[in-house]
């Protein structure tokens, strides 16, 4: 089993390596650096002094691979992609274009995100399962046909509807929060449970049915018929046997965001003011600061191969037959 | 309906009435019925055997009586009285304490059946709590019990265990401890041993007789194989399309099967004594799942019915003490009954002629293949490194003559499919010759073997699985042909696939049409005409009628048979049914764990087997006929078979 | 003039695509059948109803053309920059009819006040009556009995074409027309007239029953038809002279915006497959049959593409296009093609980060498929790779990548709209519901609220989505091989 881990693991190396250099092949070598400095300086009046000078700002006035000036190992040190993308594996992200060191940055910024999406998840995850797990006590009823119908009408609803319609009730009609903004401590909590709510409503539909479709499976299978024939009751048969075996398709797309959560929500920390991951990334966005954007981009696959990894984990814990093979 | 109940034998009269259903009618929701007004008693300690073909509704029976019917399927008449308490009056609250408590069911496939991801303690700890409100160590303890009473060596190591760690067989026996847990009166048994071997059904179903005698339970066996009836029953019901069609106590049905669709069902098992005629195939197909028909629902496939039976349908006849039927042939006191017995035979065949011996000389040798091995690597740790080889290959030598019929016989996971393939070359061979009419066939580039591929053909073993069902029947067919640019113009290879067809006995419209339109054995005669299609000399033949029910099995043999005759084929066959090899077999290769370890003529193997795992195999066979062995003797004494 | 934008010509080809692959399952009983089943069901052709007119306005909206400037005094004509489609000229009106600023629905004056100088002189401030909305009315007070009146007779115009357009498509669907026509001109002209009496009349009576026999909803059918209808019929009425569903910050008329919105939504959930079927169906294929390293390269691909977050891989590729588009300008000839190019890499975008998943769905069947015993007797007799790929493995996966795509498209719509607000979306230029939403949720703080535009968009959003859902899961249903074993049995 170890073996196994350690297998998954060395797999993922060469995936980074593989989104590293995606990365800069996007940021470097579709546009050149002198097309970035052209459009963020203004296309029309720019002068070739100036473009040199946003590129040396920045560090980008370096050749992009091999720098036959330099000697030694700076042939390949003093190059954009060694001091932009493959410092990134040492998680050095360098400097945004306000010049603020972007790994103190997440730092900071990771508590907010957090503080947001890892309760959302968590209650979300409880919510869902349990209304999948009624729906599918009550399959064949009328109940049942009127919780997926609510569930395909919830999933229809462009999830930015959930947040402004969420913060006009709530905050503007009842006023019973503030609409944004974010303290940290005791504070925190009138300005997160906001967010946490609509968060959790918004997945209701897709994530219900998806469990519902999963129990169902589960529910057809032998075992189940099996568990039925000794005697035990419907809700035995569906914690004890059901909800146990679902578990391991459940996993697969559960536990495979859980370090994305430090990333946060681009939507909801936007609307909300949160000072998190998602509102850094869509303001970098927004100022076309590139090297915060490619650094969110690597940031964010180092979590979600993490996540593969986490996942591998849960198998063993979930399926015996991972565990002992 | 003025249905007649079937009235106890009083042979075996010593025993209480544990079971009494009156009538039972279980639907769809379209109303089509599939259990049709179905009466039987099960009696304390006794074994009620309900024999049928797939689709006639036996599973669904006994899901029924425990009232776990699948969504969309609902119980619609009838009544079913355990000791006076009537089953479908309970509560389902009250239910629950009957299903696992006095009636336990164990299914067909152990390996679904139980839940992975429970150890094999924890799921029958289960019961334990529910019935003998035993917990903890002393469950533990209890469970280890079991285990040992159904025979798993090392109880207390395996009870920690997963089904996944456990053989098809084990696990079986896991599945009968955990209905013994709840100490039932009667255990239904939905097909126990036909997911397992032969050697592994023999030991369960002496497992399922020991514990009968142990414990004095009942037991209702649901089995498609006459023979596994032959060794467990005291009372049979032969059901068809829904309806108990005739119903008997073993000794009699085994002596006089009264209902024509129980007397072909006989008549269609092939063993060595028919050798040298055609097996008697029931024509057509068994009719799908609560299809409703007027009349006698044999009728159409009934080669004694007359006018009446395809209008009015039969009621039951009770004919001698213990055994009903429900066919007009015996209405009126039996005035029907001495009739003259039709022709028997296949379509494709002329009465009467039967099959000519096995030509004296032996002809030169067709396929020649010698110390042919495949290996399959295992990778483990970080790197993945080849740590070993699974050898499902390991050295076999064999040779086929023309016009002549190999069987390899083994049981599942000896690698008489994996040979079948290298033989073909679908699996690369890891080393050993394969010499096919003088040209050895390891090794050749793509081309080559083109060129080769036309001789030697498979039929495999799913005929659903064989067919692409986006193909129409003619394209299916001229797959090869175009492959292999045989055949000639369109309309030439338009008219050979007519021929084909006529070949396997299908009308020339089918070739217009889709394999789902098609049953079963309908799409296994497609599939040995698509083989055909190309002029091969050597047909492989991967278990081509384990998939198919008795009565078209012998169908499909008889094709077989007749296509070896006209077109001087040569088989390989590949299976695991030693009747069927009893009878067309010239030759017989007994292949365990990648070895050959017997080979010699059908009579020699079969009949004086040398090697040890042959005589095994051979013992496990339940037998039909035999009148000496008794199985009868480890039940009841009460019960007198 | 009439002009072909890069995504026309998508959609066209689209549109080809999807007439030929109609015309191929026409011919071919076994693949009809599943369609069968999703006609069976009311839920799928209602919204398929729903879909279909979405359809047809984007479809509208697609053919362009450059008008001519008139007053041009040499042979030459001269086209305005402008570039327009069918469907701007259909509701012309509504394009032109542009207000000052907001106002809410229906109204007939500005949402805001105004510095008014009346005909003294005096300085007011007061509500300015609409330069259209309204227009034709004297009295204010007069709005609302004309509004309902309007309704009213837009309703009723709408319910008799519905009802005729129902009769029509019934006459349509006959299986034997001779039957029912030949009984003589004069007969059936009145019955085609007048809807209730030839609906109990002895010839069509058959008709509808061997409809219904073959299990097609035609009540659910005709109240959908008739509502739709009617309801078209109203809004179509009111938009003559009212803004229905209010102006926006520049005065647009806000119906007119959701209408132009509903190509863009359409585009990208369709023309992104474009990109997707290709590279999923080859790469998944092709990894599932081959195996070996052929699969180990895809796989990784694939791994690498979608370890990237969609959000932050689509960012990045959307800056990066929009800097290519900013430091060229002189690729584009007009602003709608240069939108239009920045709508067409957005879905080419789309495409490049969202085939991953169906593409494993399609390795992960290739490898079942592969282990078929049919497979298997294809590669005995020698056939190709390419040709098994082709006639066996390819037919067998198309009801997943069917299934697939009909599921995407909604989730694509949905995604324009939080694109578009993130920034990386279409061209702000470019009426989407996404640019809608973004415009109109600056105004969430004013007082009291500017709430038509946000509801408009949504609402508009909302029932596209849920009909490709409804439609999507009767698809599903109807294809998946799972859920219609005995059907196949039999």
């Amino acid at each position: 089993m170890l073996a196994y881990l350690i297998r998954r693991i060395f797999y993922a190396v060469p995936i980074l390596i593989g989104v590293n250099l995606l990365t800069f092949a996007l940021f470097f070598v579709v546009n050149t650096p002198d097309d970035m400095a052209r459009m963020q300086l203004g296309i029309k009046r720019v002068t070739p002094e100036a473009i040199e000078k946003w590129k040396q700002q920045r560090g980008y006035d370096k050749p992009l691979l091999l720098n036959s000036t330099a000697g030694g190992a700076g042939k390949i040190t003093d190059t954009i992609f060694w001091q932009k993308s493959a410092s990134m594996f040492v998680l050095d992200f360098g400097y945004s274009d306000d010049g603020r060191s972007i790994s103190r940055e997440i730092q900071t910024r990771m508590m907010p995100s957090l503080a947001i999406a890892l309760p959302t998840f968590m209650i979300g995850l409880v919510v869902y399962v349990s209304f999948a797990l009624l729906m599918t006590l009550f399959r064949t009823t009328a109940l049942d046909m009127a919780g997926v119908a609510l569930c395909v009408l919830l999933m229809s609803v462009s999830g930015l509807f959930y947040i402004i319609g969420g913060q006009f009730v709530v905050s503007k009609l009842w006023h019973l929060a503030p609409i944004s903004g974010y303290a940290g401590g005791a504070d925190s909590f009138k300005f997160v449970a906001l967010p946490i709510v609509i968060g959790v409503a918004g997945g209701i539909g897709s994530s219900s049915r998806w469990y519902r479709t999963i129990f169902l499976e589960e529910i057809g299978k032998d075992y189940v018929r099996t568990a039925r024939a000794k005697g035990l009751s419907e809700l035995a048969v569906l914690f004890r046997h059901v909800l146990k075996n679902a578990m391991i398709p459940i996993l697969t797309g559960v536990v495979v965001v859980i370090p994305l959560l430090f990333m946060g929500s681009l939507l909801t920390e936007s609307f909300f003011g949160i000072p998190g991951l998602g509102s850094y990334t869509i303001d970098a966005i927004n100022a076309q600061d590139f090297s915060v954007v490619r650094a969110m981009v690597f940031l964010g696959s180092l979590l979600y191969i993490a996540g593969l990894i986490l996942t591998d984990i849960s198998y063993t814990v979930v399926d015996p037959r991972v565990r002992l093979s | 309906m003025n249905t007649l109940s079937p009235s106890p034998s009083p042979a075996s009269g010593g025993g209480e009435s544990l079971l009494n259903v009156q009538g039972l009618v279980t639907q769809l929701r379209n109303g089509a019925r599939i259990v049709d007004d179905i009466s039987f008693t099960i009696k304390a300690g006794e074994t009620f055997a309900l024999l049928g073909e797939s689709g006639c509704g036996k599973s669904m029976t006994a899901l029924s009586l425990l009232r776990l019917l699948p969504d969309g399927v609902t119980h619609a008449g009838g009544t079913a009285q355990m000791d006076g308490v009537e089953l479908f009056g309970l509560q389902e609250r009250e239910m629950r304490e009957v299903r696992g408590g006095r009636i336990a069911m164990i299914f067909q496939e152990p390996g679904l059946s139980l839940n992975p991801v429970l150890t094999v303690g924890q799921q029958i700890a289960e019961v334990l709590a529910l019935r003998q409100d035993l917990h903890g160590v002393a469950a533990q303890q209890r469970g280890v019990e079991l285990l040992d009473q159904v025979g798993i060596p090392d109880a207390q190591r395996r009870i920690a265990e997963y089904p996944f760690q456990l053989s098809g067989g084990m696990k079986q026996r896991v599945m009968i401890a955990m209905a013994l847990a709840g100490q039932p009166e009667l255990l239904v048994a939905d097909e126990p041993t036909t997911a397992l071997d032969v050697t592994i059904q023999a030991q369960v179903l002496q497992l399922l007789r020991d514990t009968q005698a142990a414990s004095g339970m009942a037991l209702m066996l649901i089995t498609h194989d006459l023979g596994v009836v032959a060794e467990m029953a005291h009372q049979v019901g032969v059901m068809y399309a829904g309806q108990i069609v005739e119903q008997a106590s073993r000794a009699q049905l085994l002596a006089q099967p009264l209902h024509p669709y129980t007397q072909k069902l006989f008549a269609a098992l092939p063993d060595m004594t028919r050798r040298n005629q055609p097996l008697a195939a029931i024509p057509g197909n068994v009719p799908p799942l609560g299809g409703g028909m007027r009349g006698c629902r044999f009728a159409p496939r009934c080669d004694k019915a007359w006018a009446l039976c395809g209008e009015q349908a039969p009621d039951w006849t009770v004919v001698a003490e213990g055994q009903g039927v429900r066919c007009h042939l015996y209405a009126d006191g039996g005035s029907h009954v001495g009739w003259v017995e039709r022709s028997d035979t296949h379509h494709l065949l002329n009465a009467g002629d039967g099959y000519r011996c096995a030509p004296p000389i032996l002809p030169a040798s067709l396929l020649q293949v010698s110390d042919l091995h495949v290996h399959f690597p295992i990778r483990k740790g970080i790197l993945q490194r080849v740590v070993g080889q699974v050898k499902a290959v390991d050295g076999v030598s064999l040779e086929i003559a023309q016009g002549r019929t190999l069987a390899l016989v083994g049981e599942s996971g000896c690698g008489k499919t994996t040979l079948g393939k290298a033989l073909l070359q679908l699996i690369q061979p890891t080393a050993g010759s394969v010499r096919f009419a003088g040209h050895e066939l390891i090794g050749l580039n793509g081309n080559e073997l083109r060129a080769r591929r036309a001789a030697m053909q498979m039929v495999f073993q799913d005929p659903y699985a064989s067919l692409n069902p986006k193909m129409r029947v003619a394209e299916i067919l001229e797959e090869g042909m175009a492959a292999l640019n045989i055949g000639g113009s369109s309309a030439a290879r338009q008219a050979h696939i007519d021929t084909l067809l006529d070949q396997v006995g299908l009308a020339r419209a089918a070739k217009w049409r889709y394999p789902h339109e098609f049953s079963g054995g309908q799409r296994q005669r497609i599939a040995i005409a698509r083989a055909l299609a190309v002029s091969p000399q050597l047909l492989i033949c991967d278990e081509p009628t384990s998939a198919l029910d008795v009565s078209v099995q012998a169908q499909i043999i008889n094709l077989l048979k007749t296509l070896q005759q006209e077109l001087n084929l040569s088989y390989l066959f590949i299976t695991h049914n030693l009747a069927v090899v009893d009878y067309l077999a010239h030759e017989v290769c007994v292949m365990y764990q990648g070895r050959i370890v017997e080979r010699g003529t059908t009579d020699e193997v079969l009949h004086a087997p040398k090697h040890a795992y042959t005589k095994t195999l051979l013992a496990a066979v339940p037998v039909i006929r035999s009148a000496q062995r008794n199985p009868l003797n480890t039940a009841p004494s009460s019960v007198a078979g | 003039m009439p002009v072909i934008l890069w995504s026309d010509a998508l959609v066209f080809l689209l549109l080809a695509a999807g007439g030929i692959g109609a015309w191929y399952v026409r011919r071919h009983e076994h693949l009809l059948l599943p369609w069968r089943r999703v006609a069976r069901s009311a839920t799928a052709l209602v919204s398929l109803l729903v879909l279909s007119l979405f359809l047809a306005v984007g479809l509208l909206d697609t053919l362009h053309y450059r008008a001519a400037l008139p007053g041009q005094q040499s042979g030459e004509a001269v086209y305005s920059p402008e570039v327009l489609s069918v469907f701007d000229k259909l509701i012309e009106p509504l394009r032109t009819h542009t207000e000052k600023t907001y106002s809410a629905p229906l109204a007939v004056a500005l949402y805001a006040k105004e510095s008014v100088a009346d005909t003294r002189g005096n300085v007011l401030r007061e509500y300015p009556r609409l330069r259209y909305g309204g227009a034709h009315l004297a009295d204010v007070s007069q709005r609302d009995g004309d509004v309902a009146k309007r309704a009213l007779f837009g309703a009723l115009a709408g319910l008799m074409a519905g009802l005729l357009i129902a009769l029509a498509s019934v006459w349509r669907l006959l299986p034997s027309p001779a039957s029912g026509r030949g009984a003589g001109g004069e007969g059936s002209q009145s019955k085609y007239l007048s809807p209730e009496s030839s609906l109990r009349s002895t010839s069509l009576s058959p008709t509808l029953s061997r409809l219904r026999e073959r299990g097609l909803p035609l009540f659910s059918m005709l109240v959908a038809t008739l509502v739709i209808a009617a309801l078209i019929g109203a809004v179509a009425n009111l938009a003559t002279v009212y803004h229905v569903l209010g102006t926006d910050k520049v005065g647009q008329d806000v119906l007119y915006l959701s209408l132009k919105s509903i190509r863009t939504g359409l585009i990208i959930g369709t023309v992104t497959t474009l990109v997707t079927l290709p590279l999923a169906l080859l790469l998944g294929i092709a990894a599932g049959y081959f195996r070996g390293w052929i699969d180990d390269v895809i796989q990784y691909i694939y791994t690498v593409l979608s370890s990237i977050p969609s959000v932050l891989l689509i960012a990045a590729a959307v800056l990066m296009m929009q800097v290519a588009i900013e430091t060229h300008p002189h690729w584009f000839d007009t602003a709608a093609s240069r939108a239009d190019l920045r709508l067409v890499f957005l879905c080419l975008v789309l495409g490049m980060t969202s085939w991953t998943g169906l593409c494993r769905l399609l390795r992960g069947e290739t490898l079942k498929l592969r282990e078929m015993e049919y497979i298997q007797a294809a590669q005995s007799f020698g056939v190709s790779s390419l040709r098994i790929l082709v006639r066996h493995i390819v037919p067998n996966v198309m009801h997943i990548i069917l299934i697939a795509l009909v599921m995407d498209f909604s989730a694509l719509v949905l995604a324009e709209a939080v694109l578009s607000y993130v920034g990386v979306g279409v061209d702000p230029s470019m009426i989407s519901f996404g640019t809608m939403i973004n415009a109109a949720r600056l105004e969430m703080g004013r007082e009291p609220m500017v709430w038509w535009a946000l509801a408009a968009a949504f609402g508009f959003m909302l029932v596209l989505v849920l009909a490709a859902n409804l439609f999507a899961d009767a698809v599903r249903d109807a294809f998946d091989p799972r859920l219609n074993r005995t059907e196949g049995a039999a």
